[in-house]
């Protein structure tokens, strides 16, 4: 492709200032893109979708009991009380469970919530589906107000044999300014 | 045949309006050899407060200043600036053309860097301080908790980036378009392979440098969460794509000081380089390696553990050119007839040292040792026997070797002798312990630390600062060479010597190769 | 003479870096100030080994290459006379060079792929403990079976007067925290490790275990020792001004001490909740809370309140204001500021003693105080200011 002519250096420079851009444009339009759906796809991170799974079959694995952690952590600045309501739970792979997490705002202000969900061993993630969870949204709570969350999940019934425990961990991070700013701008 | 009837311009405007490669490349010089004393200066408040353990001079949050400052100056303005000055000067001499191909894009990339660092250090200044981040800034300690000066630091990065762009955009037009007739890529210097390659990789990683702290700006001004669980974000994906730039960088760093050595040791062993299409192909492959291995720098992150194969099997892999090129400089002293003049000096010194950084980047190369590793005085070790011993050490024998050429003078031998030898006891006194402490388990970063690593940081501490001291001395003998050293006239300043640049009148004229020469 | 004493002094890098590689070769042994610790867990063993592996295969390489190097160095000098050879090249020469190097790594490829797939395998632990780093401490929640947890932080202990060289720095300067892990030997630990804040780094040494502590998320990492022993190892990821300061304390016991331990813990939580039903005076709160406080606050608020990264308590205004502003700081924080929110870090009695403290120390000499129940109810929502 030749942009300048018969100018042999400016044609180099063009090419050159097309890589350097192509760069650039790679960061933000591949690699940020690529590395979430890498993690999504593949559990890598122990991020666990954010999404709500969709039942396919229940199709439940008597002969195998897999005991499920919870723990709840809270992120730096972030004031509320939250935990899980058991913080222990044996399960069989692909049935569906529930278990209540609360939450409540003791500041008399009011607050809105991000709930960051993060399995161990990472390699479970994949198969940890979430149908119904509290970190799908946004939680908002006001002034002194207290809640209860539900989590509804099923383990895959491929979860390798070898995995007997699982950890669910949220991390409770406060949003409140972050949801202002969205709702400032529009 | 000359057809310019004026010398340069006189005082001020010379330099600052100046487009001759030559001009460029001496302000590159003087500028990264500031810089070089700057960063210095911080290595020694840094290994002042290491001397014995407890704090005696420094608070912390300053010390963790100084770390990275040290860092981000030695490595942005004093190893690359100095071999980009080399380049400037060199390039055009050893292919036989008259300039660089922009000269005037040529003066600006020089020219951003002064202002560039007059802002960053200024940070220090700023309230909250400057950045105490490390030099690898990792989110989001150098975003939601980065002192307001952090924005600045932002804008200097891009600056030095912009800087590095254009130059890299220059060496690559001036190689591919003005070689002198003959002179086809595979008779090309070595010197000239290095640079050309090391500035493809300039082009390709810088920018992602740039996108990278343009998404911390935007997590810090913005709004948005690259980097932040809260918002969907992630702070591992700070790290590989620091990485993914940060590891083709120290390539970056080194393939020019390869390039220096190959031109050097057929000199003073007055015999030709040994392998020299593998050397050229060797090259090649480190830096297609270079883009695949970045996650070795991130073992103890929590990939998934096939992840941490795959960047470990490659790493070993890198390892494999790299040695080539080391039996290729040892087969070309091979049965040679070898002098010691100090540029050599410092290049057996290279070889050796450099080496033995490339050993302990092979043992941090193995994931499961590198759990002992990481973060350790055993990795600061490991990149200042590559990055001193390796990139420094390879530039003070570029400017042995060349700045007789260059200004028609012959520096002081014995200054010259005694500078390698204080360089190199200084060198290895300050960073031979560093590999003790950090295997025997002392973090990075700390200004403080358990007393069972006092003796060797006392000594660590000792021999930085003599190493430090012979750079003065250093100073001195490039001063007094080029005010008052002997009046030397011989093309061929050293014996061995081969390629354009010794066909040329010593000193070398203001302009050069006006008339391209041919090349057999 | 001059010249050969040149000589003389080129050859002696040679053989000063072989002395040196073999004197530091000499002290291989545990304890060593010079090598990795071998370490008490299988793992660490196996890592250890690796590395001597490597390390003695590039001495040999290197004593190879070094060695053919200073040979010509001292026979092919042009003062001997000799004629530069002409060779330059040599396909063979080069494909052997490429190919034996490449063996060698392959060699050492696969204990190294054994051993990580060692490391990585947490799976069938036996205790698991959740690990958090906070700028700068480390918080330890015990996930035991029984639902009851036990949480505490552990932070730095050495004093201050120490660090800053007035007082004689014991023998585990800079390794000693308050409340060490405590763990049974011959038990697969597994480590959850997370952060707070910043990002930081859990490692032991002599365990071998190293992991990166990353906000929002957990990684894994395991260990077993075999006999019992104290285990010190540092925050390994630049996490701020006290990354040398947060130390990590590992005390493997028998299993019956851990069991002891635990129902001690557990006891501790069930004192502290009787403590909470009692009045104290305001020196009993005064004295308790000068402890909380240099354990605590003193890093950022300084040893006489005068402040450093955190502001001055020393005639502060929330120090010197309401009582619920102070509890409101304290409690919850300061958004946008350093100042953590450490009603999550601190007990209602050690938060009721600390706040006492600040109030009354430093010239502040407010007279007044809080019990604990007052912050316990504070934190119910019967407080008074709002933020």
């Amino acid at each position: 492709m030749q942009l300048f002519g018969d100018n042999p250096v400016l044609n180099t420079v063009a090419k050159m200032v097309t890589v350097v851009i192509g760069m650039f444009a790679f960061v933000f339009v591949v690699m940020v893109p690529l590395y979430n759906v890498l993690c999504d796809a593949l559990g890598i991170n122990g991020k666990t979708s954010g999404e709500r799974y969709e039942v396919v079959q229940i199709q439940v694995d008597e002969s195998r009991e897999v005991t499920i952690q919870f723990v709840t952590t809270n992120n730096e600045g972030m004031p509320w009380e939250f935990g899980p309501t058991t913080t222990m739970m044996k399960v069989h792979p692909g049935a569906v469970n529930d278990t209540v997490f609360y939450a409540r705002n003791p500041l008399s202000r009011d607050m809105v919530a991000q709930a960051v969900p993060s399995i161990s061993p990472s390699r479970a993630a994949e198969y940890f589906h979430k149908t119904e969870c509290f970190c799908f949204d946004q939680q908002a709570l006001q002034a002194q107000q207290s809640v209860e969350m539900p989590l509804q999940f099923i383990v895959d019934q491929d979860l390798p044999r070898d995995i007997t425990t699982i950890t669910l961990s949220y991390t409770l991070f406060d949003v409140t300014d972050m949801v202002k700013d969205v709702v400032a701008s529009r | 045949m000359n057809d310019h009837h004026h010398g340069p311009a006189k005082g001020l405007k010379r330099w600052l309006f100046a487009t001759n490669h030559k001009d460029i490349g001496t302000m590159y010089l003087w500028f990264s050899f500031s810089m070089f004393i700057l960063g210095g200066t911080f290595a020694m408040i840094i290994r002042a407060e290491l001397f014995q353990p407890g704090l005696q001079l420094v608070e912390p949050g300053f010390f963790n200043q100084m770390t990275t400052m040290h860092g981000l100056v030695m490595v942005f303005g004093a190893i690359m600036p100095s071999f980009v000055g080399l380049a400037n000067w060199m390039i055009p001499l050893m292919i036989g053309a008259p300039d660089m191909a922009l000269p005037r894009m040529n003066n600006w990339s020089f020219w951003i860097l002064p202002p560039t660092f007059l802002l960053l250090a200024s940070t220090l200044f700023m309230e909250g301080g400057g950045p105490a981040f490390g030099w690898t800034f990792y989110a989001p300690l150098s975003t939601t908790y980065a002192p307001p000066s952090v924005t600045f630091f932002i804008f200097a990065i891009h600056l030095l980036g912009l800087s590095s762009i254009m130059g890299s955009i220059n060496i690559v037009a001036t190689v591919m378009n003005l070689r002198a007739p003959g002179m086809t890529y595979m008779k090309m210097p070595l010197f000239v392979w290095t640079w050309f390659i090391t500035a493809y990789l300039l082009i390709a990683v810088m920018p992602v440098l740039a996108g990278l702290v343009t998404m911390m700006l935007m997590d810090i001004h913005f709004g948005t969460s690259f980097f932040s669980a809260a918002g969907g974000g992630d702070p591992v994906l700070f790290q590989h794509v620091f990485w993914f730039f940060g590891h083709p960088e120290v390539y970056i760093i080194i393939l020019p000081a390869f390039g220096v050595v190959s031109q050097i040791i057929p000199t003073f062993a007055r015999k030709r380089l040994f392998g020299y299409d593998s050397m050229v192909y060797a090259t090649a492959s480190i830096a297609f390696l270079s883009f695949i291995v970045w996650a070795h720098h991130m073992y103890t992150v929590g990939m998934p553990v096939a992840g941490e194969l795959f960047f470990m099997y490659a790493t070993l892999l890198i390892a494999v050119p790299t040695g080539v090129k080391v039996f290729n400089w040892v087969t070309t002293m091979w049965r040679g007839a070898l002098t010691f003049e100090t540029p050599m000096l410092f290049c057996i010194g290279f070889i050796i040292l450099f080496t033995i950084g490339g050993f302990t980047g092979l043992m941090l190369a193995i994931a499961p040792s590198d759990f002992q590793y990481h973060d350790s005085y055993f990795v600061v070790a490991h990149f200042h026997y590559v990055m001193v011993a390796g990139a420094v050490f390879s530039m003070s024998a570029a400017i042995y070797y060349w700045l007789p050429k260059w200004c028609g003078k012959m520096y002081s031998e014995g200054m010259g002798k005694a500078h390698f030898w204080i360089s190199f006891i200084g060198f290895n006194m300050a960073f031979f312990p560093q590999h003790f402490v950090g295997l025997a388990g002392m973090p990075r970063r700390i200004p403080d630390y358990a007393l069972q690593f006092a003796d060797f940081n006392m000594m660590s501490s000792i021999g930085a600062f003599i190493y430090g001291l012979s750079q003065i001395l250093f100073l001195f003998n490039v001063i007094a060479t080029i005010r008052g050293g002997k009046r030397i006239s011989d093309e061929k300043v050293w014996e061995g010597a081969e390629g354009l640049e010794w066909t040329l009148p010593t000193p070398v004229p203001f302009h050069t190769f006006s008339v391209p020469p041919q090349v057999r | 003479m001059y010249f050969k004493a040149i000589r003389l002094m080129q050859l002696a890098p040679g053989p000063a870096l072989l002395l040196l590689a073999l004197a530091s070769g000499a002290a291989w042994s545990d304890d060593s100030k010079y090598n990795m610790p071998m370490g008490a867990t299988s793992v660490s063993h196996s890592i250890y080994d690796l590395h001597m592996v490597i390390l003695w295969i590039c001495v040999v390489i290197g004593v190879a290459v070094f060695g053919v190097m200073f040979y010509s160095i001292i026979m092919h000098r042009k003062s001997r006379g000799v004629t530069p050879a002409t060779f330059h090249e040599s396909t063979q020469v080069e494909v052997a060079w490429t190919v034996v190097p490449f063996l060698i790594l392959l060699f050492i490829a696969v204990p190294a792929t054994t051993t990580l797939l060692d490391v990585y395998d947490s799976t069938e632990a036996e205790l698991d403990i959740l690990v958090t780093g906070y700028q700068w401490k480390w918080k330890y929640e015990y996930l035991n079976e029984d639902g009851e947890n036990v949480a505490f932080f552990s932070s730095l202990s050495t004093s201050q007067d120490e660090i800053h060289n007035i007082e004689a720095k014991g023998k585990n300067y800079l390794l000693e925290v308050d409340e060490p892990m405590v763990i049974p030997a011959g038990t697969k630990v597994r480590f959850l490790v997370t952060a707070y804040d910043v990002i930081h780094s859990w490692w032991v040494p002599e365990l071998a275990v190293k992991r990166d502590a990353i906000p929002g998320f957990i990684n894994e990492a395991w260990t077993r020792t075999e006999g019992t022993g104290v285990y010190r190892g540092q925050c390994a990821e630049l996490c701020g001004k006290d990354h040398g300061f947060m130390p990590i304390v590992v005390n493997v016991v028998s299993q019956q001490e851990y069991g002891e331990w635990m129902a001690l813990k557990k006891a501790e939580a069930a004192e502290v909740e009787a403590l909470m039903a009692q009045n104290f005076t305001l020196d009993e709160l005064a004295t308790r809370g000068k402890a909380v406080y240099d354990r605590a606050c003193l890093a950022c608020h300084g040893a006489n309140g005068e402040g450093g990264l955190g502001n001055a308590i020393a005639g502060s205004p929330i120090a010197t204001g309401t009582m619920g502003a102070h509890l409101n700081a304290a409690v919850y924080g300061v958004p946008g500021t350093a100042m953590q929110a450490f009603g999550g870090q601190l007990n209602d009695v050690d938060m009721a003693a600390v706040v006492t403290y600040q109030r009354n120390a430093f010239g502040n000499n407010m007279g007044d105080m809080v019990q604990p129940v007052d912050v316990y109810n504070y934190k119910k929502g019967q407080q008074g200011e709002s933020q």
